[in-house]
């Protein structure tokens, strides 16, 4: 067991990915995750890696197309509008099946908004800016740790299914420091081990098939038959990487739903209305896509409200009334713009949501 | 044990971001749990800093965020005047008297006046000023063990920084009530 370290997010994020065997990054810094394209620049060439910092985001994410397309292991990071200008890139990505790990430490929008912490860009990372169908799943942890643990799989995951992997982070977890655990160094995998590894690699395999990564299907009828294959992935995905966590749901009145930071607020919230004998449940969607809905049915006959916490406008209650399907009233409590909402206004707003549902 | 909320404001500089860290690492050392958060902007050097310490012994830190604090550390004018609210009835209020010279104005909080810099300067060295602040909170909230706060100092000053240990040992005694 390794021994505990005190780390801030964005060095404990890069090192997470490092550990779970990425050794290729490729960026381009924006506040509030410029510690991570510092941190892999002096790290990667120590480990065998290699450090990219790319002329723009666009660039970043497709040099990460090409690494990924050789078989090598990518990581890219970049916070809100740097993800949206990798939007496209990630369509190609998916349909050309490329694994890369991508994370997204995000700030205020729209446009460019603030560089202070946000939860905006749950539309776009769970719906997808891209063109075509395509699916990303994007996990959204609630502490250094257990983003640490996530993306010290992701690598894994991206592998697994061929598929762009993306966490979802806020500046909050970004500039926050908190003891965590490391894993254990993975081994990055050779160019030998990548030929047997990765057949469909790029690899300059001398095995005397051709591999192809491509988006391009100029075939309608080519093309059909590649999408419905994605889609076979992406059903597989929605049974093996959905993950939630319940808390305090029995007998609650009132339920919360928060990811990432916000549901550590919800949870002290939950706290303080308990101490108030007000009796409060969560449910932590920890992967947003594939969506946990199925965690809904657990909401108890005695809930009176279902209430999102957010840093957004409310972009996560399409999901939660998806969940809900009519049986409780679903509400709102939100911040935006980068400001923060404490778990005191929390109480009172939900005393007052109480109120008007009774 | 009960969770401890701790504030710590100033400008950049004074070294209010370290006091943070330095008792987010001793909680570490002491296998509680902690989050240090920074404020964070474009401002940087002269600018305000502060930052929020979470400390809880048993179970895992609910939130980062905080709305009130049980001891609030202001090492400038500015930061008494925008942070004094941020204290909770019946906490501790440290307020760096070297560089402020206005009173606080809540008395259903303790105030601790600190002339963290003019003791800093007697030991000999100005840059102790936040380790004089960070003893006298220390001995008025132990909010984790002394054996800790000083195995960071050992671990901070060590190498070429090993001259500058034992000035901060002392300095983290200095401040007597």
């Amino acid at each position: 067991m390794s021994e505990k370290v005190l780390m801030k997010g964005n060095e404990a994020f890069a090192e997470a990915v490092i550990r779970g065997g990425a050794r290729f990054y490729f960026g381009y810094p924006i506040t509030p995750q410029s510690e991570i394209p510092e941190f892999m620049s002096r790290e990667l060439p120590k480990r065998g890696g290699k450090f990219l910092q790319a002329e723009s985001e666009l660039g970043a994410i497709n040099m990460a197309y090409g690494c990924g397309a050789a078989g090598g292991s990518g990581f890219i990071s970049s916070s809100s509008p740097g993800i949206a200008l990798m939007q496209e890139g990630m369509s190609f990505l998916c349909g050309a099946e490329v694994p890369v790990t991508l994370l997204n430490v995000s700030r205020g929008g729209p446009g460019i908004g603030s560089i202070q912490p946000g939860q905006a860009d749950y539309n776009q990372v769970t719906r997808g800016g891209g063109n075509g169908d395509y699916r990303i799943p994007v996990f959204a942890p609630a502490s250094i740790q257990e983003a640490v643990d996530i993306l010290y799989e992701c690598p894994s995951i991206a592998d697994k299914y061929r598929n762009p992997v993306m966490v979802l982070a806020d500046g909050l977890m970004g500039q926050m420091m908190e003891p965590v655990m490391l894993p254990e160094e993975k081994h990055a995998l050779t160019s030998e081990e990548i030929s047997t590894a990765k057949p469909w690699a790029l690899s300059g395999s001398k095995k005397g098939t051709r591999s192809v990564v491509k988006s391009l299907r100029l075939q309608p009828e080519v093309l059909e038959e590649h999408v419905e294959h994605l889609f076979e992935k992406y059903a597989a995905m929605e049974k093996e990487l959905e993950r939630v966590e319940v808390e305090n749901l029995e007998g609650a009145e009132v339920v919360f739903v928060a990811f990432g930071t916000m549901a550590r607020l919800a949870r002290e919230a939950m706290e303080l209305l308990e101490a108030q004998g007000v009796k409060a449940g969560l449910i932590r969607p920890i992967s947003l896509w594939p969506y946990p809905y199925g965690a809904f049915e657990q909401i108890p006959a005695t809930a009176k409200a279902v209430i999102s916490v957010e840093l957004s406008m409310g972009q996560m209650l399409q999901d939660i009334n998806l969940g809900v399907k009519g049986r409780v009233p679903v509400k709102l409590i939100h911040r935006v713009g980068g400001m923060l909402p404490t778990s005191l206004e929390v109480v009172e707003k939900t005393k007052k949501i109480l109120e008007e549902v009774r | 044990m009960a969770t401890t909320k701790l504030f710590f404001a100033g400008s950049g500089g004074q070294g209010v971001l370290t006091m943070g860290q330095m008792l987010t690492y001793a909680a570490m050392y002491a296998d509680m749990n902690a989050t240090w958060l920074p404020s964070y902007g474009p401002e940087m050097r002269g600018g305000t800093a502060n930052c929020t310490v979470v400390i809880s012994p048993d179970k895992p830190v609910s939130c980062p965020l905080i709305y009130e604090a049980d001891d609030v550390v202001v090492m400038n004018l500015p930061s008494l005047l925008k942070f004094e609210s941020l204290v909770k009835p019946g906490g501790n209020l440290f307020v760096n008297s070297s560089l402020i010279e206005q009173k606080a104005t809540r008395d259903d909080i303790n105030v601790y006046y600190v002339p963290a810099n003019d003791i800093a300067l007697e030991l000999g060295n100005a840059r102790t000023a936040n380790v004089v602040m960070l003893g006298a909170l220390m001995s008025v909230s132990p909010v984790v063990p002394v054996e800790m706060v000083y195995k960071i100092m050992e671990k901070t000053f060590s190498g070429r920084k090993a001259h500058l240990l034992d000035i901060n040992k002392t300095a983290f005694h200095a401040w007597k009530q």
